[in-house]
């Protein structure tokens, strides 16, 4: 028993030693976090509006049965990023055609108001998640992030980080236009 | 010319590093006192070498040689000279040198110094030491050698990252790892005591100098890491769990617990086998650290020049020197038998708690940094472990263990007096419960958590203070009889009444400044007003500066309280063109009360730039400095009890083997 108590650093250290070697693939890149997300259902939430904001507020079941999949962005006006990211979500939704619903994230309902009443308000609907308890069930690692979801109610697609600059928008319409989330015709 | 002398003298170290390796170990199981005695002459001869190699890298980098590779890749011959200076262990060529150097300086501190270790228990442990030093030499000369030459040469260099253009950055690396490459000898000492099979008071005591100064070392480099990433990297931010912290912060943890473990083997000749294997350990966790930075394994906001085969090198070298001790520890531990008994409520049992907490504590930290990569190996889902998980399962354990340590120091050896006990400290908890009463009623909101928080921090400092002042008899004698006592206490015990303070202190500013912390981020057009934490804060506007080798967009702001003009602070932008890099320098106004810490940075995109509009990040973070100031006073304690008289005169011999050298160590 005693033995056996002292080996177990050992085994201990030869398991670990065994994860270390595969973890040196040079083909492995540990900065690339895909979403848990993808292709499985969205996860059931019901928010609230935003305090003081006529624009209704958000659950599950908006997202579900839409004819062409929509778009959910989490942001909050404490989000500098989310600033820029908001120009770039307005054009989509003006020009484009595409359907926005925001996630408000942890964010106090009289900054958002502002923010919302300097930029403009380009979502259909926002939910207030005051708590960050939906963002949890998204998996969210930071804010912004994107989402498109389908008429099933599930993930096609996860942007982390705004959605800004060539690349960013390159990506985020090309997602668009596999999900089929732009009326015909509309691609610019 | 200089660049070949300090190759051929990394050669010359490794040479004697490879006699050291073989012949003093041989001579201690021979009992032939001049092949033990060699180690002597080679350890002192390593660190020469080592030295005169350092020296010639220096002395490439102060004069700007642009034919070795690594000064054109981590110089530039307009940076100002202290950072050219530190540039020689800004790269990862540079940084194993240093390491290397440390590696040398411990092994003849210990064939200087050690003059009261019987013989072969040196031997041994000094050809330990070379071992270590042949597996890094080797590792150097043949994968990262830093005297590789360039031709042609280029006409200037390619700057170091302006990140580390910074006091802190000159000292931060060295005093870092000075904490962790001194374990190394702690290590040392425990394999060979696992070879000779035989532990007692006596090694612990000659392990104790080389623990305490390489543990204050530590402590010193990560609060430095830390004050660093505060005040120059613009994180508003002291700590992040990354996991490039969490692998100098493990060795930390588990150092600690040694420190205390230690402590038992030399007073009560118990816990060997653990004080053992917590050697082992901890410093097998500072060379996974190095491992990890060095390879790549991980995701991590510092970066050092990665390469995968370099990661294999040192994962061979890990294979070697993790997996041969333990095995040698799995083989020769259960023979050693255990010590001194103790009931339940005693000192023994107070310092077994705290070294299970440290060490369920350091099994966590591990545990949350290794988990990515270990989900991804099995499931190969890839997630990253934030700060949530680390809160929620690292903060609750040091909240029972300060309870522990505030307990600790009250109990006597062997068997406490629970009557005695209680009576001396009902007074210290009545006083932690009104001060954390007081906090609630005058604070009057912010997470519970903290409350927890403030109410362990104020036991510990309230029980500590106590204890100390029973030891002096504070009070109930005269002030003159008092600090004649506290003269005559041990400076070990002086020691431990600091850095226990310390770590309140420290625990004071955690819970400042991340349950009270302020923070605003505004877009803000010159003329915008701010208000936080009672200050009012005008943006003034933005305007381009330019610096020895940057050029900087310098903000104003102008900061009031209730009217009248505090201060003005001016955080700057700063692009350097070498580098093509850009750093935040942020202003900041410090109190002991607080700091005002604030930061300017370019809009995120072109298309909100109007009006010369800037973002501004605004924060109030209070009792910050407090961090710092009990990180110093952990330190001081170190350092204190490191000068205790026990260490520095001749420790206790063991009866059956008369030392050879019988004159202190002083």
């Amino acid at each position: 028993m005693k033995r056996l108590i002292a080996g177990l650093p050992f085994i201990a250290a030869v398991i670990f030693g065994g994860f270390f070697l595969w973890g040196l693939n040079p083909e492995r890149d540990p900065n690339e976090i895909p979403s848990v997300l993808i292709s499985q259902p969205a996860p059931a939430f019901d928010l609230d509006p935003v305090p003081g904001l006529e624009t209704p507020g958000l659950a599950r079941s908006d997202l579900v049965g839409n004819e062409r999949p929509v778009v959910v962005n989490v942001f909050a006006s404490w989000c500098v990023p989310c600033r820029a990211e908001h120009a770039v979500l307005t054009r989509f939704v003006e020009r484009e055609g595409m359907r926005l619903f925001g996630i408000n994230y942890k964010d106090k309902p009289e900054d958002a108001v502002k923010w919302l009443k300097d930029l403009g308000n380009p979502y259909e609907r926002i939910g207030s998640d005051l708590s960050g308890r939906t963002g949890i069930e998204w998996g969210l690692s930071g804010v912004p992030e994107t989402f498109i979801v389908d008429g099933d109610g599930t993930v096609l697609f996860r942007y982390v980080g705004p959605v800004v600059g060539p690349d960013a928008v390159e990506r985020f319409t090309q997602a668009l236009k596999q999900a089929g989330a732009l009326p015909n015709g509309a691609a610019s | 010319m200089v660049p070949e002398i300090g190759h051929f003298a990394l050669a010359l170290a490794l040479a004697l590093a490879l006699v050291q390796s073989v012949l003093p170990i041989a001579g201690a199981s021979r009992g032939n006192t001049v092949w033990m005695k060699s180690a002597q002459a080679t350890a002192l001869g390593q660190v020469l070498f080592v030295s005169i190699a350092f020296a010639a890298l220096m002395q490439a980098f102060i004069v700007s040689d642009f034919t070795v590779r690594n000064v054109v890749e981590n110089s530039h011959s307009l940076k100002p000279m202290l950072y050219k200076v530190a540039g020689t262990w800004g790269s990862h060529e540079g940084s194993l040198l240093l390491w290397i150097l440390i590696l040398a300086v411990f092994g003849a501190g210990v064939a200087w110094f050690g003059s009261n270790i019987p013989a072969e228990t040196k031997a041994r442990t000094l050809s330990v030491q070379a071992w270590i030093s042949v597996g890094f030499l080797t590792f150097l000369l043949l994968t990262s050698n830093p005297f590789d030459r360039v031709f042609p040469p280029p006409l200037d260099g390619n700057d170091l990252n302006p990140l580390l253009q910074d006091m802190g950055l000159a000292m931060h690396p060295p005093l870092l790892y000075f904490g962790y490459v001194g374990f190394s000898i702690v290590f040392s000492f425990a394999v060979a005591a696992l070879l000779e099979g035989r532990v007692d008071p006596a090694w612990a005591r000659w392990v104790r100098p080389w623990t305490l100064a390489a543990w204050v070392s530590l402590t010193a480099g990560i609060a430095l890491g830390s004050w660093w990433a505060y005040y120059e990297l613009g994180w508003g931010g002291w700590w992040f769990w990354d996991p490039v912290e969490n692998v100098s912060f493990m060795p930390w943890l588990l150092g600690t617990a040694l420190l205390h473990s230690a402590i038992v083997t030399e007073k009560r000749d118990a816990f060997k086998s653990w004080t053992i294997l917590l050697a082992i350990l901890t410093f097998s966790l500072s060379l996974l650290g190095t491992f990890i930075v060095r390879s790549g394994l991980l995701t991590s906001v510092h970066a050092f020049a990665v390469d995968p085969e370099r990661g294999l090198y040192i994962l061979g070298l890990l294979a070697v020197s993790i997996g041969g001790s333990l095995a040698l520890y799995a083989w020769r531990a259960p023979e050693m038998e255990p010590g001194g008994l103790f009931r339940p409520i005693s000192r023994e049992a107070g310092l077994l708690v705290n070294n299970l907490i440290l060490a369920a504590a350091t099994g966590t930290v591990l545990f949350g940094t290794l988990y990515p990569l270990i989900l991804e190996a099995v499931t190969g889902d890839k997630i990253s472990v934030g700060p949530p998980f680390f809160n929620a399962a690292f903060i609750p354990m040091m909240l029972a263990l300060v309870v522990f340590m505030g307990l600790g120091p009250f109990l006597s050896w062997k068997r406490a007096d629970i009557a005695g006990l209680l009576d001396r400290i009902r007074f210290v908890a009545v006083l932690a419960v009104i001060a954390a009463s007081a906090a609630w009623y005058l604070l009057n909101g912010g997470p519970i958590m903290a409350y927890l928080a403030i109410l362990g921090a104020a036991w510990l400092l309230f029980a500590t203070l106590r204890e100390w002042a029973l030891r002096i008899r504070l009070f109930e004698v005269s002030l003159a009889e008092s600090a004649r006592r506290a003269r005559n206490l041990p400076r070990a015990s002086h020691g431990m009444t600091l850095a226990h303070a310390g770590v309140a202190v420290l625990m004071m500013g955690m819970i400042g400044s991340t349950g009270w912390k302020s923070e605003e981020i505004v877009f803000a057009a010159p003329g915008t007003e701010v208000t936080i934490a009672g200050f009012d804060i005008t943006f003034e506007g933005a305007a381009k500066v330019q610096g020895p080798n940057y050029i900087a967009d310098r903000g104003t702001l102008v900061v009031r309280r209730d009217g009248e003009l505090v201060t003005t602070l001016f955080p700057e932008r700063r692009y350097y063109p070498v580098a093509e890099s850009q750093t935040t320098e942020s202003a900041i106004r410090s109190t002991l009360a607080g700091d005002l810490y604030t930061s300017i940075a370019t809009p995120a995109s072109d298309q909100v730039n109007n009006a010369g509009a800037w973002t501004l990040r605004i924060l109030y973070e209070p009792l910050v400095n407090l961090i710092w100031i009990g990180s110093i006073l952990l330190v001081i304690g170190g350092c204190l009890s490191l000068s205790d008289r026990r260490l520095r005169v001749g420790a206790p011999r063991r009866a059956k083997q008369p030392a050879s050298d019988a004159v202190p160590a002083e």
